[in-house]
Order: structure tokens, then C-alpha cells, then sequence
């Protein structure tokens, strides 16, 4: 995650041709070197910066460690289409474990953003970003069954498991989920995955952001199979899913013209799409979904039907944080700033005590991304 | 002996009577319960091999009472168990004998349904059904759907991470609860998660959803509401083997198909069921599927053309369509009444409730029925299919002395079983005090003192529901399932036996 220079390579060579990779997975156990590293931090008492393929060093608060990584850790460890589950190594890349997924005409289901050619798994379960399919079929922490951890106490323990139901011990593989590496360096995890959808279409309707904020609410009530929906420019893009029968009633019903949408929702995903061009910070609003338009200056891409609102703006962070408190949501400095300043949304105190105490529990000497998530963790 | 028994009786007198005391200081007379009498009726949750009457019980009606209760315990260091309907499978809200029992009943009202949002905010002490019930008029539902929902409560569901036969599709309780208002221990009042769809920080939502009420007080919660779909329908297929049914609900899955149910009984569970409510089940079938399919008329029309293609090439022996929302609702009377039919054929069943990856099926049925004989008790399987959530229903006498015992044992290894075939001890039903054991097999002891240091995080003083869920180091080793890594015993400094 943060920038590699100096770092303690754990990873065999890079692998020269990226096509080859996909082909055959290099199935790589370095979980005796990433265990010796959390041991002699632990010795040392010097923290680490935890990273995988790198692409996501802006997201959170900067941690002045020494960098290690697992993006040498890699190699799918079981994959059976039928059980719905795949299980990797936290360093295997993301666009082999979707190639692979592809080939069985399954997919991970929260279409987690990759921000790089790199990206891992063990990034995406870390750092807990979800695309536009979230809203309507789960975020990442949904679709995690279970995960091998190094805790800051240098053990490898295994929490959940590889199958949908489990209830035994506390759900700490969803705790780890979106948890910064603040806890624990993920090893291995397991995801359930879903079949691809049999069809795909986008329709586009043309709204004002307040009346599509309302129909994108009012289209979620009833039965249709939605799978995003985003407002930008004006325009009300509507991805539906599902079976070709099921596709065919609701675009009647929903109306608007038929648009290639590929591009759109891989650009939303990824940040390749236009709006999040250049340098102006841009800002994450999560607030409930039918939250009207938020009265603050700058660009607005709205995703997630309503739920996620990305903003371009050179307000000051106090006050977007209280626009958004005040509708129930969180803020997030998603790029754009220098990594001393809070980049989430600040804690209650008491959820704040808790966090801390969590911390202890898993990390007593603070060696795991300190900082990362919060200067106090 | 006796001398000592009667000194314990009087220092539990004592320590009532200070309770109550301190009780009665914002409490009124009627939600304080302290004889024998009235303390009976929860000396058990929907696990009643395990029975123990509370010291006291208390049935607040104010997030205030719950505080100042929480204050008491504390004070007076009063274990606390909270208790929503007691209809548990595992004994969470299992009693103990020095301890409060907080019921949450009176927590009972429904205080908004937000049908732009699609959300409802709800006290615990509302039941699941009542939820979807409220939410009918806005074409909307709760999809999580205990076979207890009747009854149960939205508290419990969050506390024990409930699934339902629609889990497959639609998800567990986890996936579809936005916000949780909790009490601590320490008496502070949190929200965890919100109206969005994520919270800053750690997943604590996650975390305290299915907690078995050791981690706090569920005060409030708010719930997703989908919009229920236009149609449904089930088919019924019937199997000469199990192993032909298993590789059904294989084949269903890998043709790309996520049914809103998929649901297998074993022709133990058949036989019970079609005795009791005659839905037309074919007795003589080693196993039978319900497959139903959910969407606009269109899409189940498609789909269900698809599943009857592949129940035939899958060697299904009959196919049955439901034709009718009548006939839908005959052919999963059957399935949701398994429980009480086999409680008709037997003077007790113990229900058992492992997952496992469904390609070990057969073998976790073979194995079943070879420690079923072994055992001498007889077991019928219930099967969330598409899931891999296994329900064996274990049949015994309790009034034979020790064939509770044996049950115990026999379901012991059928949990042991799941374990070794890559699956877990329970999919939906918690751990509660039943399967504290097993937790010993499932999980190693630094696990387990990780399990023990996260409780720590919340509840300091332990004073929520302790002994329940996670097992001591000292029971695993008495137990004689601690997990030895390299040789050597976790904490040598504990005495073993």
C-alpha cells in the first residue's frame, strides 16, 4: 500500500509476461517469511506498512513503517464452481481470480475495484471497496466466508471457514474485512462467488440528480433485476441483470434508450471515468440512499442508487463532514490529500474506545499499519 | 455436604434479596420476577434438555431500566442473560443460577417503516413475521426467514445471525440489517452501522450479529426491506439415491441458477413429514428436492423449465410443478414441519446443525447413518441444500436413562464430521451451551483466546452471557480436543485433565 521503495521483497521476480500469470496461477506459499516479519517487528517493535500489488497506497492515512509485502503470497487453493466459493492467497492477482471465475461463467459479486494492474485479494478484503453492483447484491464484507490472519501477536489464525453459513465464534473474517491491515495481514481468504448473469443491458433516462435520486429509490421498492444505477450529467444510467425474460419486462416498465454500459461501469468502478480526472480532491459520501441532493459546491457522481455520492470539491473537510452528518452518512477524503489529515469520518468517542480496545486486542504493540485508519490505531 | 448446600442457599437468598432491593429502585413491582413460580416458565430457551431458574428476571419497558439493570449487575457483579423470545436451538438464553435474565419482550413495537428507504427501524422484542407483515402494504418484505419466525424475535435473530430457507438467495440476518443500537456492559448506548450502506471504522455490525448476546444489549435494530417478488413457484423431485439429489442441486447451481429455496429431506424426514401433513411427498423416494424459483412470471417460467430439464437429466424419478399458491404452500408444509413431525414419531429429537460443502454429502450421510446404527438411535436429515446447512434430527427417549446422553455423543460426532470435512458445527443455530465442545474442535487455543480477547474489547468485567459460545481453554482440555501444535500445549501453566 505504500509506496515500496526500500522494502522487503517477499515475492519471488516479478512475472515478466502478465498473460502467462492468468494462464498458470504461480502458486506460491510465503507465509513462513511474512510470519518471520511479523515476528522480528514484533522483537524490534518496529511497525509495518502492509501492502499487496500497490494500487491503493492513497486510500487511507499515510503510515510511516517499514513496507512488507504479500503480494508474493499467491495461488488459488480451491475453486469448485458449484459450491460457489473460491478460496486464494491473499497475494493472488484479482483479474486471474475474475479470469478464472470468467471461465465458469461466475464472477465476484462486488466488483471490487482494482485502482491498478496489480491489484490482489488480499487488497480488495483489506481495503473493503465495493462497485456498482453493492446495493443490490452485496458489498465485500457480505460475500467474505472466512480468512487466515497473522495478528499483531504473530499468530496465524483461522477465523469462518468455506462454506455460506457459520455461526461458530465471532464473525471476526468480516471484521477483517475493510479493516485496513489494522488487524491482521490477511493470508488466505475464502469468498462465495455468483454466477454471471445470462444478460446485461443499461438504460439511460434523462433526470435532473434530484429526480433521479428519487427514481432510483422508487425503481429499488419493486421487483426488478437491478444491478446499478448512477446519475451523472443529467442522465440516469440503469444496469439490469439477470435472465433475458426477466430483462425484457423491466425495460418496458422502467423505459429510457438502451446504451453500451461496459465502458460506464468499468470506468465508475475503476475511476477511469472522466469525472474523476485531475488533481481536485475527491471526496466519498456514504448517506442512505434516498438522501436528496447534498447542498455542498463542487462536481457530483452519484452511484450505489443514491447510496454512494462521489464529490469533486475543494471544500474543507469540517464542512462536508457535517453536511453529511447531519443526513446520517460518513465522509470519506478519498484522494487528494497529503495522508497526515483524518481521511475518514471521525468516531464517536465511545465507538472510538471500542476501536481502540479491538486494536489491543489484536495488535497490542501497534506494529499492523498504525495510523492507517485512524492516528490513534 | 449439606451444610455447605444450605450456605450456598443462603447466599444466593442474599444476593437476591440485594437485587431486587436495588431493582425495585426504577423498576415496578410486576417486572421484577423472583419466586420459583414465576421464574419458571424461563428456565429454558427452544433447547429444553437444558434447564436452570434465573435468580431474578427482569422485564423492562425503557432503554433507561435496560441502562440502570446493566448499572445493577455491574455493581453487584450479576451475570446477565438476555433473552428475546426463547425459541433458540442452542441454549443462549440458557439461565444461570446466580445471574439476571433480562427479557427484552416488552421491546416490542415496530417504530418506522421507511418504504422510499425500503428500511424498518424496530424494537428487538418484534417478531420476524410481524416485520414482513408491516412492510405488506408497500409490496416490501424481510427476507430472512427463520422456520421459527412466528415467534421469534428480531433481537435474537441479530444476536444468533439467523438464516431461513431463502438464505441462499437473499441472504443471512448479517446481510440484511443496516443498524444496531446496542447497551454495553459498561452502560454506554452505540450505534453501530446507519442508514447508509457502510460506517467508518471496523465492521462492528458484522461482529456483534451473531455475538449470542456476549458483546451487548441489542436495543434497536434497523432491518432492509426488499420488494417481494411478483411470483414463485416450487418443484418437487423426487431421487432414488441422495447422491443422485446432491449432484441435482450441483448441476442447478452450475447451469448459473440461484434459487429463492433449495431444500432436501432424506426418506427418514419424508416419511415423518407426510404422515403429519400429508404434502404429497413420495414415501418410497431415497430423497426428495423443493426448488423454488422467484421472479416475474416470465423469468419463472423460464427457469423453471431450465430446473425441470436438469432434475430429469440430473435421474430425478418425478417432477412435480406447484400449480397454485395452495398447492406452493402444500408442498413446503411438509419441509417447515419436519421438526414437529419427527417430534410426532419420536418421543424427543435432538436437532443438530452443521454445514459442510455439499460435495461431501454423501459421505456425511453414510458416515451419518454408520454412527445412526452404531448409536442405536435413528436420524432423519433435513437439508438447506443450497447452502450445505445440514439438519440431522436425532430420535430419543429421554425417560430411557442415558440415551440423552448417547444423543449428545452421536451429535457430537456428526459435528466432529463436519469439521473434518471442511464445514463448521453450526450454520444458523449458534453455539450457545450446546456446542461448546465442539467449539474445541473448530477451533485451536490461541483462536480461541482471540475469540476470549475480543469479548474483552466489549465487556470487560464478562459480565454478558458468560460460558456461553466461546469455551474456556480449561473446559477444551478437559474435553480432550485442544488442538497440540507442535507437540506442545498451549498455556502449560493451566492444569489439565
Amino acid at each position: 500500500m505504500n509506496a515500496p521503495t526500500g522494502s522487503r521483497h517477499l515475492d519471488a521476480e516479478p512475472p515478466k509476461d502478465q498473460r502467462q500469470t492468468l494462464v498458470s496461477p504461480a502458486d506460491n506459499d510465503a507465509s513462513a517469511q511474512l510470519i518471520e516479519a511479523i515476528q522480528e517487528a514484533i522483537r524490534d517493535r518496529k511497525p509495518l506498512a502492509i501492502y499487496g500489488g500497490n494500487n491503493k497506497a492513497f486510500y487511507g492515512r499515510r503510515t510511516d513503517s517499514t513496507p512488507i509485502s504479500a503480494a508474493g503470497h499467491t495461488g488459488i487453493l480451491s475453486y469448485d464452481p458449484t459450491e460457489l466459493v473460491l478460496t486464494a492467497r491473499a497475494g493472488t492477482s484479482l483479474a486471474l481470480i475474475e479470469s478464472v471465475l470468467a471461465e465458469h461463467l461466475q464472477l465476484i459479486p462486488f466488483e471490487p475495484p482494482n485502482f491498478g494492474p496489480t491489484a490482489t485479494l488480499g487488497g480488495a478484503i483489506a481495503c473493503g471497496l465495493s462497485g456498482p453492483r453493492r446495493p443490490y447484491v452485496g458489498a465485500t464484507r457480505d460475500f467474505v466466508l472466512g480468512v487466515t490472519v497473522l495478528t499483531g501477536r504473530g499468530q496465524r489464525l483461522r477465523f469462518g471457514g468455506q462454506v455460506m453459513k457459520n455461526v461458530a465464534g465471532y464473525d471476526i473474517a468480516r471484521l477483517m474485512t475493510g479493516s485496513l491491515g489494522t488487524l491482521g495481514v490477511l493470508l488466505d481468504i475464502s469468498v462465495k462467488v455468483l454466477p454471471a448473469p445470462q444478460t446485461e443491458i443499461t438504460l439511460a433516462l434523462e433526470r435532473d440528480t434530484e429526480t433521479a435520486i428519487q427514481t432510483m429509490n422508487a425503481l429499488a421498492g419493486r421487483p426488478l433485476p437491478l444491478s446499478a444505477a448512477c446519475a451523472y450529467g443529467g442522465i440516469l444510467y440503469i444496469r439490469l441483470s439477470g435472465t433475458p425474460s426477466a430483462i425484457t419486462t423491466a425495460r418496458e416498465t422502467i423505459g429510457g434508450t438502451t446504451v453500451d454500459g461496459s465502458s460506464l461501469w468499468q470506468g465508475i468502478r475503476e475511476h477511469t471515468h472522466p469525472f474523476f480526472a485531475g488533481p481536485r480532491p475527491l471526496w466519498r459520501l456514504s448517506v442512505p440512499s434516498a438522501t436528496p441532493v447534498i447542498d455542498l459546491p463542487g462536481a457530483l457522481l452519484i452511484d450505489w442508487g443514491g447510496a454512494q455520492r462521489w464529490l469533486r470539491t475543494d471544500a474543507k473537510a469540517p464542512v462536508i463532514r457535517k453536511a453529511v452528518d447531519r443526513v446520517g452518512g460518513h465522509a470519506t477524503f478519498f484522494r487528494g490529500h497529503d495522508g497526515r489529515d483524518e481521511v475518514f469520518h471521525p468516531l464517536k468517542t465511545g465507538l472510538l474506545r471500542l476501536h481502540r480496545r479491538l486494536k489491543e486486542a489484536f495488535d497490542p504493540q501497534r506494529i499492523l499499519n498504525p495510523g492507517r485508519m485512524y492516528e490513534e490505531l | 455436604m449439606h451444610q455447605a448446600d444450605t450456605a450456598a442457599h443462603q447466599n444466593a437468598e442474599h444476593q437476591r434479596h440485594d437485587l431486587v432491593i436495588a431493582l425495585r429502585t426504577f423498576l415496578p413491582e410486576n417486572a421484577i420476577l423472583s419466586e420459583e413460580e414465576d421464574l419458571r416458565p424461563y428456565e429454558c430457551d427452544g433447547l429444553s434438555a437444558y434447564r436452570q431458574v434465573p435468580l431474578v428476571a427482569v422485564l423492562p419497558d425503557t432503554l433507561e431500566q435496560v441502562q440502570q439493570c446493566l448499572r445493577v449487575c455491574r455493581e453487584q457483579r450479576t451475570p446477565v442473560v438476555v433473552r428475546g423470545a426463547g425459541t433458540g436451538l442452542s441454549g443462549g438464553a440458557l439461565p444461570l443460577s446466580d445471574g439476571v435474565l433480562l427479557s427484552l419482550a416488552k421491546f416490542n413495537r415496530i417504530l418506522n417503516i421507511d418504504p422510499v428507504a425500503r428500511t424498518a427501524r424496530v424494537q428487538p422484542g418484534v417478531r420476524n413475521l410481524a416485520i414482513s407483515e408491516a412492510a405488506v402494504p408497500f409490496g416490501l418484505y424481510y427476507a430472512p426467514d427463520p422456520s421459527s419466525q412466528i415467534a421469534c424475535t428480531i433481537g435474537g435473530n441479530v444476536a444468533e445471525n439467523s438464516g431461513g430457507v431463502h438464505c441462499l438467495k437473499y441472504g443471512l440476518t448479517v446481510h440484511n440489517v443496516l443498524e444496531v443500537k446496542m447497551i454495553t456492559s459498561e452502560g454506554e448506548t452505540l450505534t453501530l452501522g446507519g442508514g447508509a450502506l457502510d460506517a467508518p471504522g471496523y465492521d462492528l455490525l458484522a461482529l456483534i450479529t451473531g455475538s449470542e448476546g456476549l458483546l451487548g444489549v441489542i436495543v434497536e435494530v434497523t432491518v432492509k426491506l426488499l420488494p417481494k417478488p411478483e411470483c414463485a413457484q416450487v418443484l418437487l423431485a423426487a431421487f432414488h439415491t441422495v447422491e443422485a439429489a446432491g449432484a441435482a442441486v450441483a448441476a442447478i447451481i452450475a447451469n448459473g441458477i440461484i434459487p429463492g429455496g433449495l431444500e432436501m429431506m432424506d426418506n427418514a424426514a419424508i416419511r415423518a413429514a407426510e404422515d403429519f401433513v400429508q404434502a404429497g411427498y413420495p414415501t418410497d423416494a431415497a430423497a426428495i428436492l423443493l426448488c423454488e424459483v422467484d421472479g416475474n412470471a416470465a423469468e419463472v417460467a423460464d427457469q423453471v423449465a431450465q430446473v425441470e430439464a436438469i432434475l430429469a437429466a440430473c435421474g430425478a424419478t418425478q417432477v412435480r410443478l406447484s400449480r397454485s399458491e395452495a398447492e406452493r404452500a402444500r408442498f413446503w408444509a411438509g419441509r417447515k414441519n419436519a421438526f414437529p413431525a419427527v417430534g410426532r414419531i419420536s418421543p424427543d429429537y435432538y436437532c443438530m446443525d452443521g454445514t459442510i460443502p455439499r460435495r461431501e454429502l454423501a459421505r456425511v450421510l453414510t458416515r451419518t447413518a454408520e454412527l445412526s446404527k452404531s448409536y442405536g438411535l435413528a436420524v432423519a436429515n433435513v437439508f438447506h441444500a443450497g447452502d450445505g446447512n445440514l439438519h440431522p434430527l436425532i430420535l430419543y427417549d429421554a425417560n430411557r436413562p442415558g440415551e440423552l446422553e448417547r444423543t449428545e455423543e452421536l451429535g457430537g460426532k456428526i459435528l466432529e464430521l463436519c469439521v473434518e470435512v471442511g464445514g463448521t458445527i453450526t450454520g444458523e443455530h449458534g453455539v450457545g451451551i450446546e456446542k461448546l465442545n465442539q467449539m474445541c474442535v473448530q477451533f485451536n487455543a490461541d483462536e480461541l483466546n482471540q475469540f476470549h480477547a475480543v469479548k474483552h474489547a466489549f465487556d470487560p468485567d464478562g459480565l454478558l452471557n458468560p460460558g456461553k459460545a466461546i469455551p474456556t481453554l480449561h473446559r477444551c482440555a478437559e474435553f480432550g480436543a485442544m488442538h497440540v501444535h507442535h507437540g506442545q500445549l498451549p498455556h502449560p501453566e493451566l492444569e489439565r485433565f
